[in-house]
């Protein structure tokens, strides 16, 4: 396990009493969660059970209803501004990709940084390069994400949120669309940007990711957070029935 | 025949079976494969022989390509009577205007090129430069056309006809509803409900309304919608009426190429912190206008042809302009050589057009280079 010493009790998200609604349907039932500066949070939980819309509320990919979130102490609310002042600070990598299919890897990299932080091109490449060598493709930069494989497409898609210089990186299942010999190297590009300090909020069924890098775990199911606990405990002495019954169901196949 | 064994993991990649690739393989596969497909292949060869030799005979061989009229023609030959053609081809092309100024209408012409050079090839060589040329283009060939100003003399619009005339309508509907297009696009899935609604009326009401009604408004009743004193000649009235109305066609091709785009390349632009301009700029219109370049030449390509309407309204296009020549005694009964002449011109320029849009596809298709 790396021991993580990035972690302070600085808090950059809190989310209080909060619900959310799908029409009728209450996908989320009153969640509170703190995340402190550098933790490294896995969600973990049945299909359905409401992580990945819980961590597409910390950027207003969804819109909550009831309740507060806070993420470096701005209100999410319908607020543009501050929408889109929380949404640079916060990366997002998603289970399918979404890179953009007409522009080069360099192009999707530099984007968002030459048009919502104003960084000179030059800069932005430079940046962008910088973090391509560090997922480990800057020989790709000029392939268009077609050309790649997924596994590659998944570290483009990394690199080019970390061009954002976030603070927090939200993975929404980074590595349920891909091949098994493909899932090792999104997993250690994952497992080095922990060890650099980045705060991390990870919906993810791998588990060793998880007793590998995780501060805490998260188990929800049908709307609710069952439990949390290191994940020592997590994963030897699971409290809930339901924790228990998830646990033996994905660990022992 | 014995196959020859090698160890696992060591199999050689071996050619395709002789016949199967190449030129050989593809006349066996696709001209000879059996029997009945020979003969057919035979039988349409010896058809086809017939036939072209025929046809071409017509066009050129057995063609008379000056004569009086077409008595004098028949006297010649039996094929076609193309004199029709050159005795007249000043008017099919500049309509009536003036001989003299005829060259400004050839300079605008050929500057076209240039000017949308840049536009259609991105990667063309000093393309900044010339893209402050297309900007200044559209003045530049008005005060050439129109004339009125540095001394050229002022040509009426009602002198106007012929193939300049199409290309003079078709440019400016295509040019002018591209952009519209988008814009009602953009606004049909607006969140605004007010620019929505707008949008839509404007869209329905363009394509529920035949082209021909809505050039006999711009004939007779547009002055009526516009402000008082606004005086617009009837050419432009027309390219109005074509750029709405072929416009609704693009916005609706244009939807369905943003509706195309997937959920997700909104959430990663969202997620970048990307507002709602710069989605539209980078992400949407990009790949939306890729996947509707075939629907938007399609309407192209449809606005060039329906030009041909204006002679409901009394402007004298190619097609008026034949009907002239045929109600000329000399000439009277040639509306196979007339006509075809005609339909050779809009021909060559949509099938460019086609071209262009495939060449535009495949290059920006960034799925398989």
């Amino acid at each position: 396990m790396v021991v993580n010493k990035n972690k302070s009790s600085k808090p950059v998200i809190e989310i209080k009493e909060m619900h959310k609604w799908f029409g009728n349907f209450h996908v989320l039932k009153n969640i509170s969660l703190g995340v402190n500066q550098g933790e490294r949070i896995v969600i973990c939980g049945p299909s359905g059970s409401g992580k990945s819309t819980l961590i597409r509320c910390m950027n207003r990919l969804e819109v909550h209803q009831q309740g507060d979130i806070i993420v470096n102490n701005v209100e999410l609310t319908g607020d543009l501004k501050n929408l889109e002042v929380i949404r640079s600070d916060v990366g997002m990598v998603f289970q399918s990709f979404n890179l953009f299919p007409h522009l080069t890897v360099l192009e999707n990299c530099t984007l968002a940084p030459i048009w919502v932080k104003k960084l000179p091109k030059k800069e932005a490449e430079e940046l962008a390069m910088e973090l391509l060598t560090r997922v480990k493709i800057p020989e790709q930069a000029l392939k268009y994400p077609g050309q790649l494989s997924g596994g590659q497409q998944q570290r483009v898609a990394i690199a080019r949120s970390l061009c954002m210089q976030p603070k927090i990186m939200l993975f929404d299942e980074p590595t349920s669309a891909l091949d098994p010999e493909m899932i090792k190297e999104v997993l250690d590009t994952m497992i080095e940007l922990a060890e650099t300090g980045m705060t991390m909020l990870v919906v993810t069924h791998e588990m060793g990711f998880a007793k590998k890098v995780a501060d805490s775990v998260i188990f929800m199911d049908e709307g609710e957070i069952i439990e949390q606990n290191d994940p020592k405990n997590f994963f030897n002495n699971p409290k809930n029935d339901r924790t228990k019954l998830f646990l033996s169901q994905i660990l022992n196949h | 025949m014995s196959e020859k064994t090698y160890k696992p993991g060591n199999y050689p990649d071996l050619p395709p079976p002789p016949g199967t690739v190449g030129v050989y393989g593809w006349i066996r596969k696709n001209l000879f494969s059996s029997i009945s497909n020979s003969l057919l292949t035979i039988l349409s060869v010896v058809l086809l022989y017939y036939l072209i030799d025929g046809i071409i005979g017509w066009f050129f061989f057995d063609a008379v390509f000056d004569a009086d009229s077409k008595i004098a023609c028949r006297k010649i030959d039996d094929g076609a009577c193309w004199a029709v053609i050159t005795r007249r081809v000043g008017q099919f092309v500049y309509g009536f205007y003036p001989e003299a100024e005829r060259w400004r209408i050839d300079i605008t012409f050929l500057t076209m090129f240039v000017a949308f050079a840049p536009l259609l090839y991105p990667d063309i060589p000093k393309r900044k430069w010339l893209l402050y040329f297309s900007v200044f283009y559209p003045f530049f060939a008005f005060v050439l056309i129109m004339g009125g100003y540095f001394g050229l003399q002022k040509i009426e619009y009602s002198l106007f006809g012929g193939f300049m005339l199409t290309v003079i309508l078709g440019v400016c509907g295509i040019v002018c509803s591209l952009p519209l297009g988008i814009l009602l696009a953009l606004g049909r899935q607006s969140n605004l409900t007010v620019v929505r609604t707008l949008s839509v009326c404007f869209i329905e009401f363009m394509r529920g309304v035949p082209l021909i009604t809505l050039l006999f408004v711009a004939s007779s009743m547009l002055n009526y919608f516009l402000p008082p004193g606004t005086n617009f000649s009837i050419l432009v009235r027309v390219i109005i009426m074509f750029t709405f109305f072929s416009a609704a066609y693009i916005a609706e091709v244009i939807r369905g190429g943003i509706q195309a785009i997937p959920k997700g390349q909104y959430e990663a632009a969202d997620a970048l912190g990307m507002n709602y301009w710069q989605k539209t700029r980078f992400i949407t219109l990009p790949q939306a206008l890729k996947i509707s370049i075939p629907g938007i030449v399609n309407t192209f390509i449809g606005l060039y042809k329906d030009t041909t309407l204006v002679v409901v309204i009394g402007l004298l296009d190619p097609l008026g302009i034949g009907r002239a020549a045929l109600a000329d005694t000399k000439w009277n009964g040639l509306s196979t050589e007339t006509y075809l002449f005609v339909a050779l011109f809009f021909f060559v320029s949509c099938f460019a057009m086609s071209r262009y849009s495939l060449w535009l596809e495949n290059k920006l298709n960034t799925d398989k280079k």
